[in-house]
């Protein structure tokens, strides 16, 4: 691959490279990557170790959307629109907390963009901090595990609702469990003109407490449950959604992950679990997910 | 004349540079005769070191080794159980 390069810093079975490598490819390395504060711009692009293969800028944490917003207004201006497409690619907390109010005005303004969440559902370059994404019962530095507490105390905040809800023409969820499906989606993005949000839920190795292949196994298994629909809107509709076969229980999910281990003990444990179960049949429900059978 | 040198820009793919092949412990081998060139193992990759190539009319993925974490992400994607993870010869020890 020409646009991404081995010898970047992610720790060993890390979703963020296997996500942007996928995006990467469907472009065909025509692109103008904006990349926020972050995991993913830590181990690409320190200096005269930069691992991207086509044009990349990164500014700050919370900005990403509108230098993005930026480059594409320039190219416009420019008549040079034909060059590549702008893409973001920011953390969860770039685009649910710290750059939310910048990414909501692109969004407004209808940016032509694509702007892809790599959700690892906590700050990680940081050391596992919660965001906004991070979803219930999750511990965290900054939701930790003690006598009051069971890990984070609410649930993921629905970042695609409020995608959805700014009228932009295409909004998906994907994960890095299932790269065919990022791709699919990608390319799908490309023929809409207007703001475009793909979030991707993309195994942290580290924050989450699994081995080298358990960030992979974990994706798929958030998707396998319902914790994680991977879903598509067009113009504010629901399009399409990935059917589950024999949909698991969220605990198989839960249990492989150090993150979440303390619910299988501690005495709040069992009402979360059963709360993200709710969370998990809401989810299936709301989108259609399970495959009837006859 | 002043000369401007271009500042914090960096050259592309130079990340090229750091072999990250030393990092893991164990390292994939894959059965070339059960291996059906599905390019799953080569999707997946996150450190980009898998490449399904052509041979004879039979499609096989090889390993860069040069950069594998032996994260086990290909092993565990194969369809065709084709790629086992070996532990690498430096971490086999032997205790008296
Ligand atoms: C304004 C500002 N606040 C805080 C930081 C410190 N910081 C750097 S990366 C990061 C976490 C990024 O989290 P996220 O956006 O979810 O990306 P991830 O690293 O998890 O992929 C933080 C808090 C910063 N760089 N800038
Ligand atoms: S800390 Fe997590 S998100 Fe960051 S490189 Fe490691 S596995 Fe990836
Ligand atoms: S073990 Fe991990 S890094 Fe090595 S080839 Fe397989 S997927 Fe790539
Ligand atoms: S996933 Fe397995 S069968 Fe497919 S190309 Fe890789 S080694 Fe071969
Ligand atoms: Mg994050």
């Amino acid at each position: 691959m020409k646009y991404f390069s081995a010898g970047h810093g992610a720790c060993p079975g890390c979703g963020l490279p296997i996500a942007v490598k996928n995006v990467l490819q469907v472009l065909d390395g025509k692109c103008f990557v904006v990349n926020s504060t972050g995991c993913l711009e830590i181990i690409s692009s320190q200096y005269g170790k930069s691992a991207w293969g086509v044009p990349y800028i990164h500014s700050l944490f919370e900005n990403a959307a509108p230098v993005a917003a930026g480059i594409e207004a320039a190219l416009k201006a420019l008549g040079r629109k034909d060059e590549g497409h702008v893409v973001v690619f920011a953390g969860d907390g770039a685009t649910a907390d710290i750059g939310f109010g910048c990414l909501s005005g692109v969004m407004d303004r209808n940016h032509d963009i694509i702007y892809i969440c790599l959700d690892n559902e906590a700050y990680q370059n940081t050391g596992h901090q919660q965001s906004g994404l991070t979803p219930l019962g999750e511990a965290t530095t900054t939701t930790p595990v003690g006598k009051m507490m069971p890990g984070k105390l609410k649930n993921k905040k629905d970042m695609v609702s409020i995608a959805v809800a700014h009228g932009i023409p295409y909004v998906a969820t994907s994960s890095s469990g299932f790269p065919a499906d990022i791709r699919r989606k990608v390319k799908r993005a490309l023929e809409f003109e207007g703001t475009k949000y793909i979030q991707i839920h993309s195994p942290c190795v580290t924050g989450w407490g699994v081995d080298g292949k358990g960030g992979v196994i974990a994706a798929k298994l958030a998707v396998e449950t319902g914790l994680y629909p991977l879903v598509e809107f067009e113009y504010g509709k629901l399009t399409r959604v990935r059917k589950i076969k024999d949909r698991k229980p969220v605990e198989e999910y839960l249990k492989m992950q150090r993150r979440f281990r303390h619910l299988f003990k501690h005495p709040m444990g069992k009402q979360i679990i059963e709360e993200l179960q709710r969370i998990a049949d809401e989810n299936t429900r709301r989108y259609g997910l399970d495959v009837k059978r006859k | 004349m002043i000369e401007i040198t271009i500042g914090a820009i960096s050259k592309p793919m130079e990340a090229k540079k750091i072999k990250t092949g030393d990092w893991g412990t164990e390292y994939p081998v894959v059965d070339i005769e059960k291996c059906s060139g599905c390019k799953s193992c080569e999707m997946f990759c996150p450190d980009l070191c898998v490449e399904v190539v052509k041979e004879n009319r039979k499609k096989y993925a090889v390993f860069n080794y040069d950069y594998c974490k032996g994260c086990g992400v290909c092993a565990f994607v194969c369809p065709e159980d084709a790629i086992k993870m070996e532990m690498k010869e430096i971490y086999k020890l032997e205790v008296e």
